[in-house]
């Protein structure tokens, strides 16, 4: 088991060194400069913008600029933003709880209804339910975010006026964060109803980002599903006698979880895609929104930071995922 | 009264050109205490009858018989509940490939352990228990070490003794073993079939013996059914099959015994295969690969014989008036 740890972790070091180079690539490729952006509409002289650039250290050859960034990330240092001065690491460790909260509410909302969705599915299969399941999900997989949350909005705030639009919480209540997590320090504060704020603002967010994962998490878990119940086990364990829900919920479904699991973990990164999505349309103050407001900004630091944070959460959860298969199937355990 | 009746026993499969007939008409008696084989090539329907009466087959396969009845119960009225209270208790099978019939993620002893508390309400040390005993009556070394070792650490023969252990948990009085030997090494194929002899005779269980070895039916049936693409060509007692084969399709299975194979002959008597779902022949299923076929075994579908000529299946049954 130690070996199989190891083995996963040595694989993500070269992940790790291509992820800082596609973050630092990335701005650069977008048409502008920093400088420019701060100038705005009134512009600014050739003189003027060469010098600014070049205190920055923009106006070096790319890779050089490259290589003084990795010497950096290696020693922890992601370097201040060019618009608020203030760290990069820091700046994002502020606003990371936002987000994960989110994609952590999202994420359990899509395995909440995704995984026993799929799995009713294929044990009914053919059935009207099952086809209902496959139709919904379709749907909802192909259902383009933004759209997605502003019907909601339309529909829950705007004529029904059950959840807010934006925001965390109402401005109402004030408290000093001490988890970041808006739920639980509502409940810290032990002020009357900021919980049930904190609750109806995270609603419709939670379900707008959760839709995809819960849609292919559903029918990765009705396929995977569907592959294991056909096996020789399954018979063996219905030729005990055992009750199809023992045989279905125990039997088949702790062999299907291998590749739901690793939906699961796939899904978690393509969550934080859709964050900053979700973030932009709900004014979340997470990392998605404020990674867009830095891009807009041409904040180069900021923006390379951001990305190579947001990849590492990714990969850390992989790595996660990774480690789980040990627990699931003891094939893998004992190195086989 | 049998312990297990069946009468007319057909069972088709929806599919995605139509219903296939997998098994027809197939009757069967078995008395308590006494082996049974179920003889026939692939594809003939061994299998899919005996799953048929565990209720094992998938949703996709119709079930209807006369009578299917298991100690009086009648298993085709038989609520889920009650059929599940049978299942694994006082009848249970094992399977062709045991490689692939034990959960990869689950140990033995949670394997074996989970129906004896299931069906005989025993705690989990008692369980425990029962399950060394079990591996121990079925050969296992070091059988309480066992209990904690999963499927892949086990060889196909170590894997069958469990599947064994697991379907004796509950002292079935019918155990139902399909084909245990054919995935297992030569030499670990008798050690197999002596191990499930001896248990039903120390138990006093019925055993339903599918096999296509003969040489496996004539060291240990006492009644021999032959089957062939879904029929039930022949029925005999062991020694009036092999002295007296009345079906030629049971003659052609025993030239094939290598014992009896002449000098020279090719071991494989009877040229092509079973037919399946898109080749089934008109009149006599058999009437392709049988030496004596004539028009009318072209033409007509025949009936079963006399119980003096093992209800051969034939228009002209070996031994009868031709
Ligand atoms: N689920 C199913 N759907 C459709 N056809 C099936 C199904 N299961 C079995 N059959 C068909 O039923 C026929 C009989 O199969 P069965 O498995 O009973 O043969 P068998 O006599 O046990 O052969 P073997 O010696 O290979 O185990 C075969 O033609 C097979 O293709
Ligand atoms: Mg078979």
């Amino acid at each position: 088991m130690l070996r199989f740890i190891l083995s996963r972790i040595a694989v993500l070091i070269p992940t790790f060194v291509g992820v800082t180079l596609v973050a630092f690539l990335f701005i650069r490729l977008l048409p502008g400069d920093p400088v420019e952006m701060m100038a705005g509409e009134r512009g600014t002289s050739p003189e003027r913008h060469a010098e600014l650039m070049a205190r920055f250290g923009f106006d070096r050859p790319w890779w050089e600029q490259y290589l003084a960034f990795l010497g950096n990330v290696l020693q922890g240092d992601l370097g201040n933003s060019i618009v608020t001065k203030a760290p990069v690491l820091s700046e994002f460790l502020t606003l990371f709880p936002a987000t994960l909260e989110l994609s952590i509410c999202a994420i359990l909302f899509a395995i909440v209804f995704g995984l026993p969705a799929g799995v009713l599915a294929a044990s009914r299969r053919g059935t009207i339910f099952d086809h209902g399941v496959m139709a919904v999900t379709l749907t909802g997989y192909s259902m383009p975010i933004f759209w997605w949350g502003l019907l909601l909005i339309i529909l829950f705030s705007g004529i029904l006026g059950w959840t807010p639009v934006s925001g965390r919480i109402d401005l109402l209540y004030f408290f000093e964060p001490v988890t970041g997590f808006m739920l639980i320090d509502s409940l810290l504060s032990d002020q009357d109803g900021a919980f049930m704020s904190a609750f109806s603002h995270l609603v419709l967010p939670t379900i707008v980002l959760g839709t995809i994962p819960l849609a292919v998490i559903a029918r990765q878990t009705r396929s995977a599903m569907l592959e294991v119940l056909s096996e020789d086990y399954v018979r063996t364990a219905r030729a005990k006698g055992l009750p199809t829900r023992r045989v279905v919920g125990l039997h088949a479904f702790r062999n299907a979880l291998i590749p739901v699991v690793t939906t699961i973990g796939l899904q978690t990164g393509v969550l934080l895609a859709g964050a900053i999505l979700t973030e932009t349309i709900f004014s979340w103050p997470g990392v998605g929104k404020w990674l867009i407001d830095s891009i807009f900004r041409r904040d180069y630091p900021s923006v390379q930071g951001g990305l190579l944070l947001i990849a590492s959460v990714v990969m850390i959860v992989n790595l996660l995922v990774d480690l789980t298969y040990g627990l699931i199937d003891p094939r893998i355990r004992h190195g086989r | 009264m049998s312990l297990l009746e069946i009468r007319n026993l057909t069972v088709r499969f929806a599919t995605a050109s139509g219903w296939f007939t997998a098994v027809e008409g197939v009757d069967l008696s078995v008395e308590k205490g006494e082996i049974v084989a179920i003889v026939g090539e692939s594809g003939s329907g061994k299998s899919v009858s005996m799953l048929a009466v565990m209720g094992l087959l998938p949703p996709t396969a119709q079930v209807t018989a006369d009578v299917l009845a298991f100690d009086g119960k009648d298993l085709l009225t038989i609520s889920p509940a009650e059929r599940r209270a049978l299942t694994g208790a006082d009848m249970a099978m094992i399977f062709q490939e045991p490689m692939s019939s034990l959960n990869p993620c689950f140990t033995v002893g949670f394997q074996i352990e989970e129906a004896l508390r299931l069906h005989l309400g025993l705690n989990k040390r008692q369980a425990r228990d029962r399950a060394v005993e079990l591996l121990t009556q079925v050969g296992i070394p070091s059988p309480a070490q066992r209990l904690s070792a999963y499927p892949h650490q086990l060889s196909g023969g170590m894997s069958q003794r469990v599947m064994i252990a697991m379907a004796i948990a509950c002292d079935p009085r019918l155990l139902i073993a399909d084909e245990p030997t054919t995935a297992l090494d030569v030499t670990i194929q008798a050690q197999i079939l002596d191990l499930l002899v001896d248990l039903q005779e120390r138990r006093g269980m019925a055993l339903i013996l599918i096999t296509h070895a003969m040489g496996v039916v004539a060291e240990t049936a006492q009644r021999v059914v032959v089957q062939y693409a879904g029929w039930q060509v022949e029925k005999q007692d062991v020694y009036g099959l092999f002295d007296h084969p009345h079906h030629p399709y049971t003659a052609a299975l025993l030239t094939a015994l290598p014992e009896r194979a002449v000098e020279g002959t090719r071991l494989a008597s009877i040229p092509g295969v079973v037919p399946g779902q898109f080749d089934k022949p008109s009149g006599c299923l058999f009437h392709p690969r049988c030496p004596r076929a004539d028009q009318r075994c072209v033409e007509v579908r025949p009936v079963p014989a006399g119980p003096e000529l093992g209800e051969a299946v034939c228009h002209y049954p070996l031994g009868g008036a031709r």
